[in-house]
């Protein structure tokens, strides 16, 4: 039997749906159980929205003041003390997943999967290697512990329905004091959240300034859509960091992505292949994004965005 | 600041179409222009202009990987590297195995600062700062869009999904690069000819007493699933109808 240990991504409120991704994930791994892991100053309420995960058995709870933010280094001692008892261990490909897996697996000495998209065994899996341009399939040595991230955009959410057990754990581990939590900036919207948005309108470097992504907040608005950006927008300073899709910024697979004036690099449509819908609208009639568009328009944005507004 | 240290990845240059090879054992790397991983020049970058703002660090290049790696460790050197380390290898390296043998170096270095980039273009994995920070028992900072030093701290900006993370670590320390956190420089002529003359020592990973085993074992090499060619419409009124038709608005 595996015994896959996830670690429980949240804001102290919300378990992030990221976290029901990679039960999915761990499901898939015959005769898998299933347990999560949450670190925090008080995670009573996010360890209940775990236990209530389909498929979990278990939430275990490490509640310390010194986990009030996630910071690797104060967390992954804490999951290396843990993990003795794990066959695997999954975190999910999102910025916090990524910054403590590979730091608890180096403490394990075991290497790292990243950013699996596929399960064809306990410790076979298929990721994506050169931005999405190839797919490789690897096999772990099932002696060590299998440490991994989750590419959440290749799995569905797991369902509600869950009973599992909560545990609190009270741990005799010393921290580090050598990582310290300054503050964060973040770019709260009403919006839905752009990782997990069903519907995803998204800007590029045509729209040629802060202002006009106004348009597409618009537009988004009216359509209860999430907005992203390429890197070329963001680079350009029109759109935030967090609003990047692609390699280096957010993988999505929502329903419907609306690409609105983005050329379509490589590094840009690695990041929204498994859109169910792609819509292109560019007025470069050439542009690779067509290519892997499912429906393509080509015109002038600045009269086809308002337009579709109006129309939707 | 005394000493920066800036791990290089030699990878397929940043514009090149990787493709898989037809029988399935890898991509084809063969006349494929290869260059610094675009991450680590901008934390190579960020060192110079540490060390220019005034704390005058040595900046020491380091990388893993073949003989030609010595062609990018070169470019470092003309960017304004003081010297480079080349541990040559030509077994493929591990990002647990790279982390180890990054160590091996800081060990013998004690930098103050070990800068990399947050992911290698060609494996994406997005590991071994993290793992070197792990092993050395010192504090990461990753995804980093602004660095500031200030005596013994680091205190570092960070991309993080929900928006900007402020963090501040002792030193030293191992911080990755992001996209934003500068835009590197051009390599000019006379710095070309420059690095020509300055140190390159090429060591082991046996002299480094790391063995290289392959952990992972990768069965297959495939080309991605390909999305089927869509439609193109006239006009909004049609989008809105296609759109209607599949239940998406």
């Amino acid at each position: 039997m595996s015994k896959v240990l996830i670690l429980g991504e949240h804001d102290g409120k919300t378990l992030n749906p990221a976290t029901l991704k990679c039960v999915t994930c761990a499901s898939a791994i015959p005769d898998a159980e299933i347990t999560i892991v949450v670190l925090g100053s008080d995670t009573a309420a996010v360890a209940a929205q775990a236990a209530a995960i389909q498929g979990v058995h278990k939430v275990v709870r490490i509640d310390r003041p010194e986990n009030a933010h996630p910071l690797a280094a104060v967390f992954a001692p804490q999951i290396v003390a843990l993990a003795g008892g794990y066959s695997h261990v999954f975190g999910p490909s999102t910025s916090f997943g990524k910054d403590l897996t590979p730091r608890i697996a180096a403490l394990l000495g075991v290497p790292q999967v990243s950013d699996l998209m596929a399960v064809e065994g306990a410790y076979r899996f298929r990721r994506p290697i050169y931005a999405g341009n190839a797919i490789i399939t690897v096999e772990a040595d099932p002696a060590r512990k299998l440490v991994a991230t989750v590419r959440v955009a290749s799995f569905e959410a797991a369902p509600q329905g869950g009973t599992a057990s909560i545990e609190t754990l009270s741990q005799d581990v010393s921290l580090p004091t050598h990582t310290r939590y300054v503050g964060a900036k973040s770019g709260s919207t009403d919006r839905p959240d752009l990782q997990t948005a069903a519907k995803v309108v998204s800007g590029g470097r045509a729209l040629a300034s802060a202002e006009n992504f106004k348009l597409l907040f618009s537009l988004a608005d009216k359509m209860g859509a999430a907005v992203g950006a390429s890197r070329a927008a963001v680079d350009a300073g029109y759109a935030a960091n967090e609003m990047q899709v692609g390699q280096t910024g957010k993988i999505i697979s929502p329903e419907i992505y609306i690409a609105i004036g983005i050329s379509g690099a490589i590094q840009h449509l690695t990041g929204i292949k498994d859109a169910r819908t792609i819509v292109a609208i560019n007025k470069d009639a050439e542009a690779p994004i067509f290519e892997v568009a499912d429906v393509g328009l080509v015109g002038d944005l600045f009269q086809i965005v308002p337009e579709l507004e109006r129309a939707i | 600041m005394q000493k920066i240290m800036v791990c290089i990845k030699r990878v397929v240059d940043y514009n090149v179409r990787v493709r898989v090879k037809p029988d399935a054992s890898g991509v084809m790397l063969e006349g494929v222009k290869m260059s610094i991983n675009p991450f680590d020049e901008i934390a190579l970058e960020e060192a110079l202009r540490i060390k220019e703002r005034g704390s005058n660090a040595e900046v020491i290049a380091v990388s893993i990987g073949v003989a030609d790696t010595q062609q990018q460790l070169r470019t470092a050197l003309a960017m304004g590297a003081d010297r480079a380390i080349l541990v040559q290898t030509d077994v493929a390296i591990e990002p647990l195995v790279a982390a180890q043998t990054f160590l091996a170096l800081a060990k013998k270095e004690n930098p103050d600062l070990v800068l990399l980039g947050k992911q290698a273009i060609d494996d994406d994995a997005n590991q071994t700062g993290q793992m070197l920070a792990a092993i050395w028992d010192r504090p990461q900072a990753t995804y980093a869009s602004k660095v500031e030093i200030d005596g013994g701290v680091a205190t570092v900006t960070r991309e993080v999904d929900a928006g900007l993370e402020t963090i501040a670590v002792d030193l030293p320390a191992v911080v990755t690069v992001d996209l934003r956190l500068n835009e590197p420089r051009y390599v000019k002529l006379p710095d070309i000819m420059k690095a020509k003359k300055k140190p390159l020592d090429v060591t082991s990973l046996e002299a480094l007493g790391i063995s290289a085993g392959t952990l992972l074992k990768t069965v297959k090499t495939e080309p991605p699933a390909s999305r089927q060619k869509g439609i193109m419409v006239k006009d909004v009124a049609e989008l809105v109808d296609v759109l209607k038709k599949k239940g998406l608005i």
